[in-house]
Parts: C-alpha cells; sequence; structure tokens
C-alpha cells in the first residue's frame, strides 16, 4: 500500500464520479424541472455509445465519431421526447417508471436488432493509447487523463452555462419553482425539450468516453442507470452542484471501496472467498452512504427547491 | 344482496357510487366473481388434462410458472394497486422466499411443511425491517430507498459464496409434501400451486373488504386527509408492506420448487420492474390485476421469445400503449366499460 | 375499435387456450438427431459462443445436414452468460424440443448450473468448453463428456512453461467463478515460484485499473491472466495503456491470445505466449481440411473454440453413426461415445475413464506469419498424453 496506488486509485475514482456525473446532470435536470422519473436515461447513454463507435469505425477518426455520435444522440433525445416522453410529465411517478421502462425495453431491443447481440469495438484515438509519466514512477494511461479533461470542461460548461445564461437562469428557476416560472412567462415546452436533448447529449458523450474502458454492449446502461439515480438522490433533486458533490463521492467510494475491501477482506479469509464478498461489499456501501445521507438530510445535500 | 359499505363515512358519495355500490357492496369493495374468473377457473383446473392429451406435459410447467407469478404480482398489487406505494424493492421478498427454501433444502430440511412457512416468515420480517424505515419517506425517495434495501439484499446474495453466490444454489430436488403426494410430478405441483393461489386471492379479497383494506384504499386515494382525521397511517402501511412481503415469500418458495434453482438474479430491480409491469398491465388496484398481468406477461414471453429474440420490443410496445391508453390496465378497461 | 366487453373480460381465459394451441401438438420425430445448442450468444462472451456454434455449423455444413448419416436440426438458444437465463432455456431444449444431444455451454458456471436437470433426463452432454474440475472428478457422470480439455489443463502446461523459463515473481489474475477457481489452481499444480499478488475479479468487471495498480505496486516480473474473450480485450489494451507492459511480461492461455483477442488487440499482443491443445497451424488432414472451409464459410480463421465444436460434432457424428441411429439406447451411445472413432483436429484423441480428453498440449507465440497476419504460431510440445489431475476421484462404472 503505497503513495502511488493511492494517487492512481483517486484518479481512477475521480475518472468514474465525472463520467457518473454527467448521467447524472442530465438525469437531475430532467427529475427536476419536468419531475420526471426517466428510466430510459441508460438508453440514450447505450444510444450514444453505439453511434459514436459505428461512426469512429467507418470514419477511422475518434473524434469526428465522438462529435457525430453525441450530435446524433441528442437529436434522438428531441425526438423522443416531442413524441413520447412529454406526455408523460402530467402523469404519476409509477406511469413515468413503466412508461420509460418500456422505452428502456425497446432501446435495447431496436440496438440488438441493428446491431446484433455481440458487442461492438471502440478504441481510443491511437496517440492516447499509452501512458503519460506525471511524476517519476507514475504513469497513468493517457486515456483516462482525456476522461478527467472532457469530465471537468464539461463541469465548467455547465457551471457557466447554468450560472451565466438566459437559458440557465429558467433552468434554475424552473427547478426550484415550475409553477412560478411558468407564470413568469417562461416557454416551458422548448425549456424542456432543449432540457432532454441536452441531458442526452452528455448521456452519449459519457458512453463515447467509457465504451473504450469497458464494453460497448446491449443493456450497458443499465447497471451505470442505477448509481446514477443514487447521484442525484445523494446530491438532491434539481441540483447540477449536488449532482457533482453525489458522482465525485459514489465515484471515489465505489473505486476505493473496490480496492480496500477486497485487501482487507484477503487478510480475513482466502482471496476467492475475500474476491466474492469484496466487490459486493464495496457495492452495499454505495447503497448504505444514500440511505445515510437520506437520513441525515432527507432531501439531499443541495436540494434545489430550498 | 346489499351490503352497506363500512368505508362508507370515510369517503364522499356522489350519486353514481350509491349506484355501484349497491352492486357490489361498496366502492371500496372487491368482488371474487367477476365475469372472467369462473371460466378461467374450470380452464386452469382441466390444464394438466388436456396438456396431458397431448403429450405436452412441459406446458404444464409453463402454467406452474405463470401461476406463481401470478401470486407474486398479487403481492405487489396489494401495497402498489391498493396502498400506494410504489416499492421498486418488492422481488427481494421473493428472492428471500427462495433462498429460505433453498438454503433449507441443501442443509437437509426438505419438508414444505417447514420450509414454506418459514420462507413466508423470512420475507415477512425483512418486509417490517425494509418497510419500518422506507415507509418514512414519500414520493421519488420511498422508490429509492426500496430499490436500494433491495440491491443491497441482491449483494448480499452475490458475496454469500456458501450459497453459491452469483452462480446461484441448485436444489436437489422438490419439497416433500408428504400426504401422499409427490411434487415432482407436475401435475400434482401444478394443483398445488393453483390452489394455494386461489387461497391467496382469498386471503386478499377478504383483507381489502374489511375495514383494514379500505383504510388502506382510503389512504392510497388521499393519505393526508386519512392523517389529519387521525388514521395510524404508518401503522396500517407498514402491516400491508409486512402481508405484502409474506405473499411475495410463498411465491419464492413455490418458483424454487418450480425452477430447482435459486441465484440472485431473482432479487434484481430489473425482476422489480417486472413484476410492476405485471401489476399494471393486468390493472392497478383490481383484485385480478396482478393474476391478469402475469398471465398476459408470461404468456406474450413464451409465445414470442421461440418465434423471434426481439420479444421484448414488443413487450415495450404494449407495456408504453397501456402506459398512454389504458391507464389502469387490462382489468380497468372492462371496469370503466361497467361503470358507464 | 369498440372490442366487446365480453371479449375484454375473457381475454386471460382466451389467451391461455390460445397460447396452448399455438403450441402445437409435439409430433414424435422420426429418424432425426434433435442437438441442443446452448451458448453465450449476448455480452462480451459471446465471441466464444458464436465461434463454437459456427465451427459445430461447419461439420453440418460439411456432411449435408446429417449427422451419423440422419438429418440433423441443431436448435439454438441464449444463455446470456446467466445461470438463471440457462436453466430456463435449458428446460425448454430438454422438455419441449425434445432433444437428443446437448452442447455448446462456454462458461464453467453455467455449465454446474445446467449439468443436473440433463444428467436427470438422460441426454448427453457434449462439452465443446466448459470443463469444470467437478464434473471431472467427485461429480462425474456417465451422461457428460468433454470434448475439449479440463479446466485446469491449459493453465498448468503455461505453470510449467513459466516454471521452466524461471520466471520468478508472479501476479495471477482470472474472474472469480468455477473455471476461474480451477485456472488458478492448476497454474500453482505446475508453478512454484513466488505468487506476489492472486486475484480474483467479477465475471462482468471490465475495468482493471486497480489490479493494474496493483500489479504496478507488486513490482512482478510476469502476469499470468486468465480472461477469456472480451474480458481479455479490456485487460490487454489497458495494460498497454497504463505501460505495464515495457516492466513486466504477459502469458496467458489460449483462452486470452486467441484470434478474437487479435482481432481487437492487434500490435500490441505481438511476443505473447500462451497455451492450447490445437493450433490452426497443425499440420494433420483433418485440420487443414477444417482450416480451410472455415475460412471459406466465414472469412476468418478459427479459434480453439470454433476447433472444439467442430470435434463435438464429428464425436456426435461418429457416436451416431456407430449405433446405427438407434440413439434411444443409452447404453450404446455411451459405449460409442467413449470410443470417440473420428478424426479430431488436434491429431491423436482419446477419452480417460472420466470421459475427458487425454491428450498433448503445446505452446505458441503470438507472430507474423508468411502473409504478414497477425496469428499464433505453434511451438514446442508442452505435455504429451496429459490427463486431468481429477481422474482419480471419479468414482464412475464405465
Amino acid at each position: 500500500m503505497n503513495g502511488i496506488l493511492i494517487v492512481e486509485q483517486s484518479l481512477n475514482g475521480l475518472q468514474f464520479g465525472l463520467m457518473l456525473f454527467l448521467l447524472a446532470a442530465g438525469l437531475t435536470l430532467v427529475f427536476g424541472i419536468m419531475d420526471m422519473i426517466n428510466l430510459a436515461h441508460g438508453s440514450l447513454y447505450m444510444i450514444g455509445a453505439y453511434l459514436i463507435a459505428t461512426i469512429a469505425a467507418a470514419s477511422n477518426s475518434f473524434w469526428l465519431g465522438l462529435l457525430a455520435g453525441v450530435a446524433g444522440t441528442a437529436l434522438i433525445g428531441l425526438v423522443l421526447e416531442v413524441t413520447v416522453l412529454r406526455r408523460l410529465y402530467q402523469r404519476d411517478h409509477l406511469a413515468q417508471v413503466l412508461g420509460t421502462f418500456a422505452i428502456l425495453l425497446m432501446s435495447n431491443e431496436t440496438v440488438r436488432m441493428i446491431w446484433g447481440s455481440q458487442p461492438i469495438p471502440l478504441s481510443p484515438p491511437l496517440a492516447l493509447a499509452g501512458p503519460i509519466e506525471l511524476l517519476p514512477g507514475l504513469s497513468y494511461p493517457a486515456y483516462r487523463l482525456l476522461i478527467i479533461g472532457v469530465g471537468l470542461f464539461v463541469a465548467l460548461l455547465l457551471y457557466v452555462l447554468v450560472t451565466r445564461t438566459r437559458f440557465g437562469m429558467h433552468v434554475r428557476a424552473g427547478a426550484a419553482n415550475r409553477e412560478m416560472a411558468l407564470s413568469m412567462g417562461v416557454n416551458v415546452q422548448r425549456l424542456f425539450t432543449a432540457v432532454f436533448a441536452f441531458g442526452a447529449a452528455l448521456c452519449a458523450i459519457a458512453g463515447g468516453m467509457l465504451g473504450p474502458l469497458l464494453a460497448v454492449q446491449v443493456g450497458m446502461g443499465e447497471s451505470i442507470l442505477i448509481l446514477a439515480f443514487v447521484v442525484i438522490v445523494i446530491g438532491g433533486i434539481g441540483s447540477i452542484r449536488g449532482a457533482l458533490i453525489g458522482a465525485l463521492l459514489v465515484g471515489l467510494v465505489d473505486t476505493g471501496g473496490r480496492m480496500l475491501i477486497p485487501m482487507l477482506f484477503g487478510y480475513l479469509m482466502s482471496p476467492d472467498t475475500a474476491a466474492s464478498a469484496g466487490p459486493a461489499v464495496a457495492s452495499i456501501l454505495i447503497y448504505l452512504l444514500m440511505a445515510g445521507v437520506l437520513f441525515c438530510k432527507p432531501q439531499g445535500l443541495f436540494p434545489a427547491r430550498g | 344482496m346489499t351490503r352497506i359499505a363500512s368505508g362508507a363515512h370515510l369517503v364522499a358519495r356522489p350519486i353514481e357510487a350509491e349506484r355501484a355500490a349497491e352492486r357490489v357492496g361498496g366502492l371500496l369493495d372487491h368482488s371474487l366473481l367477476s365475469r372472467a374468473s369462473l371460466p378461467l377457473l374450470v380452464l386452469l383446473a382441466a390444464l394438466p388434462a388436456v396438456a396431458g392429451a397431448f403429450n405436452e406435459t412441459f406446458y404444464v410447467g409453463v402454467a406452474s410458472r405463470i401461476l406463481i407469478f401470478a401470486l407474486a404480482a398479487t403481492s405487489l398489487n396489494l401495497i402498489l394497486g391498493f396502498g400506494g406505494m410504489v416499492s421498486f424493492g418488492h422481488a427481494a421478498f421473493v428472492g428471500i422466499g427462495a433462498y429460505a427454501v433453498g438454503i433449507l433444502m441443501n442443509a437437509g430440511v426438505a419438508t414444505a411443511w417447514i420450509a414454506w412457512p418459514v420462507a413466508m416468515l423470512a420475507s415477512a420480517l425483512f418486509a417490517l425491517l425494509i418497510g419500518a424505515v422506507s415507509l418514512r419517506t414519500k414520493g421519488v425517495y420511498f422508490i429509492m430507498i426500496t430499490l436500494a434495501f433491495a440491491q443491497m439484499l441482491y449483494y448480499l446474495m452475490v458475496s454469500l459464496k456458501a450459497y453459491g453466490g452469483e452462480d446461484g444454489l441448485s436444489l436437489s430436488a422438490r419439497s416433500s409434501l408428504g400426504l401422499g403426494l409427490d411434487l415432482g410430478s407436475e401435475a400434482t405441483f401444478y394443483y398445488v400451486v393453483l390452489l394455494l393461489v386461489m387461497a391467496t386471492i382469498v386471503v386478499v379479497q377478504r383483507l381489502l373488504n374489511a375495514r383494514f383494506g379500505h383504510a388502506l384504499q382510503a389512504i392510497r386515494e388521499n393519505e393526508a386527509r386519512m392523517a389529519a382525521i387521525g388514521f395510524p397511517v404508518y401503522r396500517h402501511k407498514l402491516i400491508a408492506f409486512t402481508v405484502a412481503g409474506a405473499m411475495a415469500g410463498l411465491a419464492g418458495a413455490l418458483l424454487a420448487n418450480q425452477s430447482g434453482f435459486v441465484s440472485p438474479a431473482l432479487l434484481q430491480w430489473s425482476q422489480s420492474g417486472m413484476l410492476m409491469i405485471m401489476v399494471i398491465l393486468g390493472g392497478v388496484g383490481q383484485l385480478y390485476g396482478g393474476v391478469a398481468g402475469a398471465v398476459v406477461f408470461l404468456l406474450l414471453e413464451e409465445v414470442l421469445a421461440a418465434r423471434t429474440i426481439h420479444w421484448q420490443f414488443g413487450l415495450g410496445a404494449a407495456l408504453l400503449a397501456v402506459v398512454l391508453l389504458a391507464p389502469n390496465g387490462l382489468m380497468g378497461l372492462r371496469r370503466k366499460r361497467g361503470a358507464q | 375499435m369498440k372490442i366487446p366487453n365480453r371479449i375484454v373480460a375473457l381475454s386471460p381465459t382466451l389467451a391461455v387456450a390460445a397460447s396452448l394451441l399455438l403450441a402445437g401438438t409435439g409430433a414424435i420425430a422420426a429418424d432425426k438427431i434433435k442437438v441442443g445448442m446452448l451458448s453465450t450468444l449476448s455480452g462480451p462472451g459471446a465471441g466464444l459462443g458464436v465461434d463454437i456454434r459456427d465451427g459445430f455449423n461447419l461439420v453440418l455444413k460439411q456432411t449435408g445436414g446429417k449427422l451419423g448419416g440422419l438429418p440433423a436440426e441443431v436448435i439454438v438458444g441464449d444463455d446470456q452468460q446467466s445461470p438463471e437465463a440457462g436453466r430456463q432455456a435449458t428446460e425448454r431444449l430438454l422438455k419441449q424440443d425434445k432433444v437428443d444431444f446437448m452442447t455448446g455451454v462456454v462458461f464453467s458456471n453455467i455449465m454446474l448450473a445446467v449439468g443436473q436437470p440433463i444428467f436427470q433426463s438422460r441426454t448427453f452432454y457434449i462439452s465443446a468448453n466448459a470443463g469444470p474440475s467437478q464434473f471431472a472428478g467427485a461429480q462425474c457422470n456417465p451422461y457428460f463428456f468433454n470434448v475439449a480439455w479440463q479446466n485446469d489443463n491449459l493453465h498448468e502446461a503455461m505453470g510449467k512453461t513459466m516454471q521452466d523459463k524461471g520466471v520468478r515473481r508472479v501476479a495471477l489474475l482470472a474472474p472469480n467463478y468455477p473455471a476461474g477457481k480451477d485456472a488458478i489452481v492448476g497454474f500453482k499444480r505446475f508453478y512454484t515460484g513466488e505468487v506476489v499478488l492472486e486475484r480474483y475479479t467479477p465475471l462482468n468487471q471490465l475495468d482493471y485499473g486497480a489490479e493494474l495498480s496493483l500489479m504496478r505496486a507488486a513490482k512482478v516480473d510476469g502476469v499470468y491472466i486468465f480472461l477469456p474473450g472480451g474480458l481479455g480485450v479490456n485487460f490487454i489494451k489497458q495494460f498497454v495503456g497504463a505501460g505495464l507492459s515495457k516492466d513486466m511480461t504477459l502469458y496467458g492461455p489460449g483462452f486470452s491470445a486467441d484470434e478474437d483477442v487479435i482481432r481487437a488487440v492487434g500490435d500490441s499482443m505481438l511476443g505473447m505466449f500462451n497455451t492450447s491443445q490445437w493450433g490452426h497451424d497443425m499440420g494433420n488432414a483433418a485440420n487443414k481440411r477444417f482450416v480451410a472451409d472455415f475460412q471459406k464459410e466465414y472469412g476468418r480463421l478459427p479459434t480453439l473454440y470454433a476447433s472444439q465444436g467442430y470435434d463435438a460434432a464429428r464425436l456426435i457424428d461418429a457416436a451416431v453413426r456407430d449405433v446405427k441411429g438407434r440413439v434411444e439406447d443409452k447404453e450404446a451411445v455411451r459405449k460409442a461415445l467413449k470410443a470417440a472413432h473420428f478424426d479430431s483436429v488436434r491429431g491423436a484423441f482419446k477419452f480417460n475413464s472420466n470421459q475427458f480428453p487425454v491428450q498433448d498440449y503445446y505452446l505458441r507465440v503470438v507472430s507474423k506469419d508468411v502473409q504478414g497476419r497477425i496469428t499464433n504460431r505453434t511451438l514446442n510440445q508442452v505435455f504429451k498424453s496429459h490427463a486431468d489431475a481429477y481422474v482419480g476421484d471419479c468414482k464412475m462404472p464405465s
């Protein structure tokens, strides 16, 4: 257990947390402003990854794939919102859960119909496939540094967007008090569509960035979706700041837990028993964290509605 | 025979409700007999004989599975449809019941008379504990907390390598019932399941038509009002949650017997989602909603999955259609017409 | 369109009746061999299942759709790498389709979950991949035949190789499931050097950042991984990405270094040593025909999984021919299977008393062949006529 290990794992946690933030930001906005639970959010992440992978492979350029894929996913999000999701805003949470779950099922199968059941490859840009020497003795994968960079850049962009633009002002107003925002003349329909499309774009960025590390496969959105929900509950629904803090917390606890707990268990029991209990306990830790936060602050850490 | 609804003093009664009450007994009462239930019962009773004649005993097993899920969906409907509690962790109680039977079987206890009640008790206990904490929250937080607890239980079972962990646990045989009945025979097992499902529906109906059930439904309609007039809302919800958990445990015990295999996959949130789909397909707040939903859902899966691997697309489309067009599910369609 | 009230009310009833009729009457199949192929066809492990299926189907194309002279039907099921789904698919194959043989399972955890119903229904299972130690030893069963290897074998071969090469400090990594445990046990049976790090990761884990950090911190000389299919692809890419390929050498069994992984990883794999019971450059006649036909039919070089699927079909073909199509006579079929009267693509082949193979194992290296393709080259023999370590525990009547 040395310093380099800690630094490496912290960076890994930061990297994972920032990607979670991209997903959580869109989710919390949709929930905070439109009061809609959207289980199809993970599907946008998956569709984004698939589009980026396909275009990147066809054009032999990761960056082109990323750009085009993100635009494509935003468009798909827009169409989805206008056609189907708009009808769910007025409904109760149960109807929203089931309606978006239905969309989740249909998206999975549509992707399977187009791309098949096997995962498709997505490689990082060739220039970033190797390590960068951050400090003497500490080499860190360049690609993961890119992910961290992109994540921080998007976080900054969101901050500027939400605090310094008119659009951001409407978003914050809608999250704080929807009825008041409506009566103040905000064009609600367009705002909702814009927020949704924007959330879809963020999902696609996360999908494209994580694709080379994980696998671009059907159903890839489901496991990360649950974590995103945990993040926004911890952070406070409707708050982007909460989403960032929550995501970083979850990212670090998850990554740290996966490393430390098997190690700890390894001292107490055989390697393969430790290997079963370790990751499971690390996962339980996240949910305990959420329960703990809700116990102290039932509305999350930074609730948007005062 | 008219019965005066005992919950009458708790809800407003416009004229149409008055007339409806004269037929069934009250807005909050539910009838065991509907136009569908008797023919369906006859068909279900005859199923093993029919299947045997065609030499397709495989389908008796399929029917058993459908009935078991009907039981699980009915238990969810109790709290979701009638109690208004959107629990995203109900599959965990089914899983606990299943594991109880599996673990006892592997420890040498094969008799159903011990294993099945233990399964129900274990699920009830977890439901009591989880409900005690979760029911203090409302809305989306309730959904998330029930989800979180279910996921914790899922990961717990994954971590316990002694009980198979992620790879699951095989049961060497089905529970033994004694009384000269061999549950290994598909037909016998089917009839036992059918009996238990029927008994559960009767229990649910009695519960719903009693004061407790009326209060529960009234809480679903307007919790604030019920609290304001001094009703012990939390206690009612917790009792309902626990009872539903016990029923889910029974379903789990039967499921472990039917498939001969238990794995943590039974506790996943996506399984809870499937149960919720069944309830909404069949009819939230309808007595036979769980049964109808499970039958339609699993038959759709059975028939479609053999034709195409993309059957879940059809399922999603059907679900979306129901959510958008028929919010009260299939049984609700019937009820709506009846009220006209 | 207004649906009559009565129909709506009776819909569940009608649905039940309709589905029974739709299911159709189970006509008793006459003189046809039905094979249930249950494999992993989705998720990161899908490449392996697809190869087994393609190898198996290639035989049917060569024989004109026949096994042992009788028309054959292969019913394919996807276990989705879930023991639960695998179990349900198995029930369907056994009870609804009433198959005569079963094959195809890739992962040992699924194999262990579906074994019981298959053996109880007295259906022969010809494993084209999964060879759990349980089925080789104490839980061996007359209805289980493995035509590939026992899980430990390829790892035993690499353990011996690394021992002979003098690799001092190693890190071991395998997925946390029965085959992963078999792998490490097998490796350690022949490698007696220092195991600095021994880690098991969840079967669905694709990000190996933590494990790579630990390996870097442990400063090992060699890393031995058992990460089949997509898992291996991810690990090797991340291994290179973290710069560890400069400091330590990567070794693996054939599962982590065959055509599917090479296709995805590319140049960075050159020089990786791996072990296998088969290589596509083996010179015997059966193999030459197999590789040529596979390339023609599917447009790619076969992996060892494909070779195993091919041999499984050849074995069934030979057995059905030996019993002259009378597959109801289970004793005769078993005897015919044990005799293994077929030409395996790996050369000589025979079964041990526990119905697992006794065969040779070779060292391979990933290199560029004469055509400039990155592929495996078979080097020397590591084991000759090697049996698995569990045969003594198997108390099956022969």
